[in-house]
């Protein structure tokens, strides 16, 4: 499948900026699911002062703003052609060792409610208790915008029961990890069938299972990775494979506007 | 290749070092008053306190203005950002922030001095003992002063480091002259009293000025001349041109190394031009108090445009 | 248990390394020496070189006690050292560069993999950064101990920060400065060129593309640091820039440091600031130490920070006790140098060993550093070892524990003349296209009779480090 992806986001200041850095990882990678035709990142308004591969493989830029107040945007867009392999990325790569995606992170750190969540899975195949937990946690846990924020932790999602992508991915991946299957979190895109715009970028997880390799699970829409889905950046947790995170010094106000579309 | 934050550092602690020599002259003149005219020796510790720009900080502490409340507030005081022991302690400090850019010796004469003083004012000082404390504070700041001259490079270093030593000083000089400019103009009617020449003196004498001011006007305390001699004699240390001339030739020197020229060169040169009068009397036809608001802001913004054109944040 | 004396060992009398210093000691007046002892401590105070102890109010300045009696290394004695040292250096570096790539030996099961993946010292964010050179360590303290004649062994590894290199210098200089004739009778190897060799070795790890002069410059947490000395004295003596985190910003794609003619580029940065504080846009969010997005521009290859981010992981303790298996490991021979026996309190047997054996025992955090946190077993009173026991009993893994060695004792001078205090010694490793160890160290003493701790925070003192040209 070809998909074309537009992903624009502006950030506007209400006051001089000091200084501010933004951390970019929206350049995807070709992999067994995804093959990049063309990919372009257009900013305007900021400096790209470096860009490099970091320790998950992601491409990632820093990009500096300063001066008066003014409008920046970020532009990502392209064409990727997709391949629908039921959700199995293949074997592990990389230097980041396996091991390291069985560590818990701030994000990720499992509690009470999550043990009792990965004890109650039950036996059977590593992709049967995969998928089971995947179900659970659709049970447990309504899809709900606005509910909580990028600093809620799966614990926390899981015990209020509400939560979005992210927070389905924090608790998939931090219960995998006590099951014993190293677990990752990816950013990336999804088209929706029945629309052209996008709310937000969109988060699954992935697992890793002998014999296959990492294999996808999206929990907010309770199936495998298809061809619909289009991969940008991976990490432990959300913070790793943040699309956009960045640090302001000065006391400028940041108003945010995203606006993606992913088709066919 | 100077680090702005470096920069910073030198130009305040040489403001400190300069502040701390100030506190003690002002005391050195209050005590004097205080001994020689006994009546008005509260108003006297006052004027001391205003000088210091520090009357509103002592009055939320002390109620009473005496020899004993006013001197300690000043030395001692950790509640006045520029008492002696504050002001020695922040020179000190940013001394110690940029010790790679000054010579061991100076260092050394900035860390020692702070030892001294941390010492000789760690309790409250006796009346007795305050004029050898006040001796022995200009000796140390001397010797800071004289380890600099002796041993810096003259580079960028050192020219802020000057920077900060005279737009200190020409403050201090400013405000010493505003809190008693009516007693330097000549309309007033008790000119010539005894009074007036105590007063005289003692603006002098807190500037270090009441012995060179004979050699210098061969006469009597005139107003006019004291005038003259603290705002617009070039050879007077203490002067605003002699401290001026200083500041023009450290901005020149920073002009011409970086070959950069700043706001704070302009603003510079409007204040240079008002220093450049034909007469004393120029100053007093224009309102002696007015000249002398004027100057302690344009200081004051001078000092402002140094640190913002030097990045020194 | 009587430990050996470095200048009078109890059955040989006078050891030759002293033999000449000793003739020089025996001619002097007792009370100059005294004297000089109080020259010694006024020279320190007025230069500054104090260091603030944690804990202690106001940050108070306090002076590390300076022996004047120095401590000396026959030149034969230093061979050996340094050859221990080096095979020891590459080792860590080898190990580095393996634990951020392959882990070849974690794979091997050499070392266990739970020791990396539980550590705070490993950071996820080096994983594939393989700096200038493939130096990760470029300035390395090894902590030795001696225990006879001819038994060195390793204390610790200090692979982040190590401390104290001014001291070693200022030491010589003061000793100098104390007794130039005895300089002249006795030749003594000097030391007062590391800073020159710092800079250098620091410039010939600069980043591939910086250019032929690099320039260099320390990051220091600032001046109420209590190692602040060291690093305007380090700054000072290579001539290149002590800076603060307020004074860098990412700039061009370099780290850049705001001057008074506008922002230059930074191409090695000498850093004393740890690790969690170096970006906040990486580790601690409201660190204000570090420079945000350095480590971008660092994986992007445009800067060498020394040490390398995350060589934490080679010093920890519980790593320290399979160097042994590390050096042999990646250098393919037995280790020059040995490590103390210790025993991982994570190890049951282990752990029940230390519980019984307490009271003969010094037991130690895995991550502490400064002697803070540990129990020295045979000085400690009963309460302290109970205390301490449930300590361990709670968190075994956050413990090792190391036999009560017998240190060697150097004599320093007392008013009631030489008395011997226990030492150990802390030689400087400069990494880059080379090993550099320079003749010499920082030698802590113990200045309390009979005690093993030579912390400074805990009150040690310094002594000059002398190696013979012999």
């Amino acid at each position: 499948m070809l998909l074309k992806i537009s992903h624009r986001t502006e950030y506007r200041y209400d006051a001089p900026l000091l200084y501010a850095l933004q951390r970019l990882r929206l350049v995807p990678y070709g992999g067994p699911a995804q093959t990049i035709k063309t990919w372009s990142l257009t900013i305007d308004g900021a400096r790209e002062e470096v860009r490099f591969t970091d320790h998950f493989g992601n491409d990632t830029r820093l990009l500096s703003v300063e001066g008066d107040p003014h409008v920046i945007s970020v532009e990502a867009s392209g064409e990727v052609e997709t391949h629908d392999t039921a959700g199995v990325m293949g074997a592990h790569r990389g230097f980041a060792p396996l091991w390291l995606f069985g560590s818990e992170t701030r994000l990720t750190t499992a509690g009470d409610g999550i043990r009792a969540l990965a004890g109650g899975v039950g036996g059977g195949s590593d992709l049967d208790r995969l998928h089971r937990l995947m179900g659970n946690i659709r049970e447990r846990v309504a899809y709900t915008v606005g509910a909580t924020d990028s600093g809620t932790s799966a614990e926390e999602a899981l015990l209020q029961g509400t939560g979005v992508c992210q927070d389905h991915t924090h608790i998939f991946t931090s219960a995998a990890r006590l099951l014993g299957f190293p677990a990752r979190y990816v950013s990336g895109y999804l088209m929706m069938n029945d629309r052209l715009d996008q709310v937000a970028t969109h988060a699954w997880a992935e697992a890793h299972v002998a014999n296959l390799g990492w294999v996808a699970f999206d929990v907010a829409n309770g199936i495998s990775a298809d061809a619909r889905y289009v991969r940008v950046a991976t990490g432990r947790d959300y913070r790793e494979a943040m699309p956009v995170s960045g640090i302001r010094l000065g006391q400028a106000q940041e108003q945010l506007a995203v606006h993606i579309t992913v088709e066919q | 290749m100077l680090l702005g934050r470096t920069a910073n550092g030198l130009y305040w602690m040489s403001r400190y070092i300069e502040r701390t020599e100030n506190m003690a002259r002002l005391l050195d003149a209050g005590l004097r008053m205080a001994l020689t005219r006994t009546a008005s020796s509260s108003d006297e510790w006052n004027s001391v306190l205003l000088s210091a720009g520090a009357e509103h900080a002592f009055n939320q502490k002390h109620q009473e203005v005496t020899a004993e409340t006013v001197s300690d507030f000043l030395l001692r005081d950790p509640a006045n950002s520029s008492s002696v022991m504050v002001a020695i302690e922040t020179a000190r400090n940013n001394a110690r922030m940029v010790r790679t850019a000054l010579t061991r010796e100076t260092w050394e004469s900035i860390n020692e001095a702070w030892m001294a003083l941390k010492r000789m004012l760690a309790s409250p000082v006796d009346q007795r003992e305050l004029p050898s404390v006040l001796d022995a504070i200009k000796r140390e700041t001397a010797l800071i002063r004289g380890s600099l001259h002796g041993t810096a490079l003259r580079n960028e270093n050192f020219d802020f480091a000057q920077l900060g030593t005279f737009i200190e000083r020409a403050d201090n000089t400013a405000r010493i002259l505003d809190v008693k400019y009516y007693v330097l103009l000549p309309s007033i009617a008790w000119v010539g009293s005894t009074l007036d020449n105590y007063q005289w003196e003692s603006i002098l004498r807190s500037v270090a000025a009441h012995r060179s001011y004979r050699w210098v006007y061969e006469a009597d305390y005139r107003p006019t001349n004291i005038a003259d001699y603290l705002i617009l004699n070039g050879r007077m240390p203490r002067s605003l041109a002699f401290c001026y001339l200083n500041i023009s030739e450290s901005l020149s020197y920073l002009e011409k190394d970086y070959g950069t020229r700043h706001c704070c060169h302009d603003t510079l040169d409007q204040t240079l031009s008002k220093l450049r009068v034909n007469s004393i009397k120029d100053i007093f036809d224009a309102g002696l108090h007015e000249f002398l608001i004027d100057f302690i802001r344009d200081n004051n913004r001078l000092g402002d445009e140094v640190a913002q054109n030097f990045r020194f944040y | 248990m009587t430990a050996f004396d470095e200048m009078h060992p109890q059955d040989t009398g006078l050891r030759k390394p002293y033999s000449a210093y000793d003739r020089w000691f025996q001619a002097q007046d007792p009370t100059r020496l005294t004297e000089k002892m109080r020259d010694a401590e006024r020279v320190f105070r007025k230069t500054g070189i104090t260091f603030a102890v944690y804990g202690e109010e106001e940050a108070a300045e306090r002076l590390i006690p300076f022996d004047i009696v120095p401590r000396i290394i026959s030149g034969s004695e230093w061979r050996r050292l340094t050859q221990g040292i080096e095979q020891r250096v590459q080792a860590l570096n080898a190990f580095l560069d393996d634990i951020y790539h392959r882990q070849e030996i974690l794979r091997a099961g050499r070392v266990p993999k739970e020791l990396i993946a539980s550590n705070e010292a490993f950071l996820p964010e080096m994983i594939g950064v393989r700096p200038p050179k493939g130096v990760y360590t470029h300035i390395i303290g090894v902590d030795i101990v001696r225990t006879g004649e001819d038994e060195f062994y390793v204390l610790e590894d200090n692979a982040r920060t190590p401390s104290g290199v001014s001291y070693m210098l200022e030491n010589r200089e003061t000793m100098m400065q104390l007794f130039p004739e005895l300089f002249q009778r006795v030749k003594v190897r000097p030391v007062e060129n590391y800073p020159q060799l710092l800079r250098q070795s620091l410039s010939a790890v600069k980043p591939d593309n910086a250019h032929d002069a690099p320039r260099v410059a320390v990051l220091t947490p600032g001046s109420y640091n209590s190692a602040y000395f060291e690093h305007a004295f380090l700054a000072d003596q290579m001539g290149v820039e002590l800076v603060e985190g307020q004074d860098l910003r990412v700039i061009d794609g370099h780290v850049a440091m705001r001057t008074t003619e506008g922002y230059k580029q930074i191409d090695v940065l000498y850093r004393r600031v740890d690790d969690a504080y170096l970006d906040p846009l990486t580790f601690k969010p409201d660190s204000t130490l570090g420079v945000p997005g350095i480590m971008d521009v660092y994986r992007a290859g445009n800067i060498t920070i020394a040490n390398a981010p995350g060589t934490g992981i080679a010093d920890d303790k519980a790593i320290y006790s399979y160097m042994p298996e590390i050096v042999e490991f990646y250098t393919g021979r037995k280790a020059i140098l040995g490590n103390i026996p210790t025993w991982r309190c994570s190890e049951p047997d282990s752990l029940k060993y230390v519980m019984e054996h307490l009271a003969e025992l010094v037991v130690k955090e895995v991550h502490g550093s400064g002697g803070y946190g540990m129990l020295v077993g045979p000085t400690a009173s009963k309460k302290e070892r109970e205390d301490f026991a449930k300590k361990l009993m709670a968190r075994p893994s956050n413990y090792i524990a190391q036999p009560t060695l017998s240190l060697s004792t150097c004599p320093i001078l007392t008013e009631k003349g030489l008395a011997p205090r226990h030492v150990d010694l802390r030689p400087f490793v400069l990494v880059s296209d080379r090993i550099q160890i320079v003749p010499g160290g920082l030698t802590r003493v113990a200045l309390k009779e009979g005690s093993l701790v030579v912390n400074s925070s805990q009150g040690g003192g310094t002594k000059d480090t002398w190696v013979l040209d012999d």
